[in-house]
């Protein structure tokens, strides 16, 4: 009946775009560059886990049609700028992601990504803070090791444990009774059993190198090889995950084709890999760290909300 | 019965886990930024009444469950049998045991509409209205003139139910008492 109207109230929506403002400012002060890249790709994301909205690109007049994916982040194309040389760069964009709805998902959401040049991750992590504490003004966060949150919450080393005791640890913990890979039963215990409990502000790195996505490997403060990747948390939620970048065109042609091979595992469709990123890599990426944030997770946060309908006029039930 | 993906768990649907047929109460999508996502989903055992919380892989799916919640006049027991008319004209009759009746063994009266949860046909539980109106069978006399209801003293309701009465309640009066927390409201 009153399904026309926004989900978020009117203030809201003017405190974020308070916020977004607050953003621009952050990046205009340190000079970091404002860049566009496409929504439209000819490839799509290699993550077995984000299923991309595929449409087709039609020319006027006939001819052959072209599919095109709604990018699930500007990442492969900022990277591209990178190794053209633009030096640091920042985008605030939409991006899709096909099935993803609940209380903080949205199919469409605000992404906030950034690539500065010189830096890694844990100089990258600072400024993560030093952004949320400009929109949050919950000062900086704790560091603690993706291993280590597993040997305070549930008592396991990772490192030496076996897959059954993961397994055994996440049908106690979670009732779950089907069957996982092993990162599966590492995601579903943190996402059940630590993320929840991360209230403060808390930025998790040296991630298992099996879930480096694009990040690069390298030994962690435990010696192990970890992937230089962080995470930051605050009030049980995932705010923003950043990358030490991996630089090796190579190493990121194999991990794209073990996600395809972990794709076929899945039995979710192959997609067309982004070839352009592995030439922009092997053309020489600069060394550099980005990140990605949510935003209107951090507006979430900023103004107490629990359901991401209080922060966004239009979600999936209404667009 | 049809099956049901875990996107489609909405609150009220009614499913079969481990053999027994549940309600969903919740169900929270949880999927990390990198990694698979899960259904997070909270659920009551409608033959036990207790509330779980399953795990399950987004898109993982379970058999719907023949449930039906119905109006019934409860007409009598036979010690082993709590016996239900529907209220519908239909005059269907059916007999629950002790287990499905629960907690409403203590709130029964002949004549009061229940409603009857019924799997495959069969009763698995027994919901009281709100409010009953039974009569007090044992308490110690009443104080005459204290009609403050402050202080109490228990009272034996004739199902056995023993609740807690303002101290001027007497043995023959009939008390209305809220179902739901055994609480006295106030005499009829």
């Amino acid at each position: 009946m009153n399904h026309w109207q926004p989900t978020a109230s009117l203030s809201n929506l003017r405190q974020r775009a308070r916020i977004i403002g607050r953003i621009r400012e952050f990046f205009g002060a340190r000079g970091v560059l404002e860049v566009e890249t496409p929504t439209l790709s000819a490839a799509a994301v290699s993550d077995p886990h984000l299923l991309p909205f595929a449409t087709d690109y039609l020319p006027e007049g006939g001819g052959q049609a072209q599919t095109l994916y709604l990018h699930t982040s500007p990442e492969y194309p900022m990277k591209r700028l990178l190794a053209a040389g633009s030096g640091c760069i920042w985008q605030l964009c939409r991006v899709y992601r096909n099935g993803e709805s609940g209380r903080r998902h949205n199919p469409e959401f605000s992404m906030l990504e950034w690539y500065r040049v010189g830096f890694d991750h844990h100089r990258l992590m600072d400024e993560v803070d030093d952004l949320v504490d400009a929109v949050l003004g919950c000062g900086r966060s704790r560091r603690v090791t993706y291993a280590a949150l597993f040997e305070q919450y549930l008592q396991v080393d990772i490192h030496s444990c076996t897959t059954d005791e993961l397994a055994r640890l996440g049908q106690k913990h979670c009732d779950f009774r089907g069957e996982l890979d092993r990162d599966g039963w590492l995601n579903l215990l943190f996402s059940h059993c630590i993320e929840p409990r991360l209230h403060e502000p808390t930025m998790v790195y040296a991630f298992p190198a099996s879930q480096a996505a694009l990040a690069r490997v390298v030994e962690a403060d435990d010696r192990v090889p970890s992937a230089a990747r962080f995470e930051l948390f605050i009030q049980g939620m995932e705010l923003a995950n950043g990358y030490f970048e991996l630089t090796d065109a190579d190493e990121q042609a194999a991990r794209f084709a073990a996600d395809q091979q972990l794709r076929r595992g899945y039995q979710r469709p192959e997609l067309p890999i982004d070839q352009h990123l592995i030439d922009a890599l092997r053309q020489g990426l600069p060394e550099c760290a980005g990140v990605a944030l949510g935003v209107d997770r951090l507006v979430m946060l900023a103004l107490g909300a629990n359901s991401i309908d209080e922060v966004i006029a239009f979600p999936l039930g209404r667009a | 019965m049809a099956n049901y993906s875990t996107n489609e768990f909405k609150p009220g649907l009614k499913v079969m886990l481990d053999g027994d047929p549940c309600a969903i109460l919740e169900n929270e999508y949880v999927k990390p930024g990198k990694g698979q996502a899960f259904n997070r989903v909270k659920v009551r055992n409608l033959k036990t009444g207790r509330v779980n919380e399953r795990t399950f892989k987004s898109g993982d799916t379970l058999e719907g469950a023949d449930v039906m919640d119905r109006d019934m006049e409860y007409l009598y027991t036979d010690g082993e049998f709590w016996h239900f008319m529907a209220t519908d004209g239909s005059f269907e009759q059916v007999g629950a045991d002790e287990k499905a009746v629960g907690d409403a063994i203590n709130w029964m009266k002949e004549q009061v509409v229940y409603t009857v949860t019924l799997f495959n046909g069969a009763p698995i539980a027994v919901t009281p209205p709100n409010f009953v109106e039974l009569e007090v069978v044992e308490t110690d006399p009443g104080v005459r003139g204290d009609t403050s209801g402050g202080g109490n003293k228990p009272a034996k309701l004739v199902t056995g139910a023993v609740v807690k009465v303002p101290l001027f309640i007497n043995v023959g009066d009939v008390l209305k008492v809220d179902t739901r927390t055994s609480d006295y409201v106030g005499r009829v």
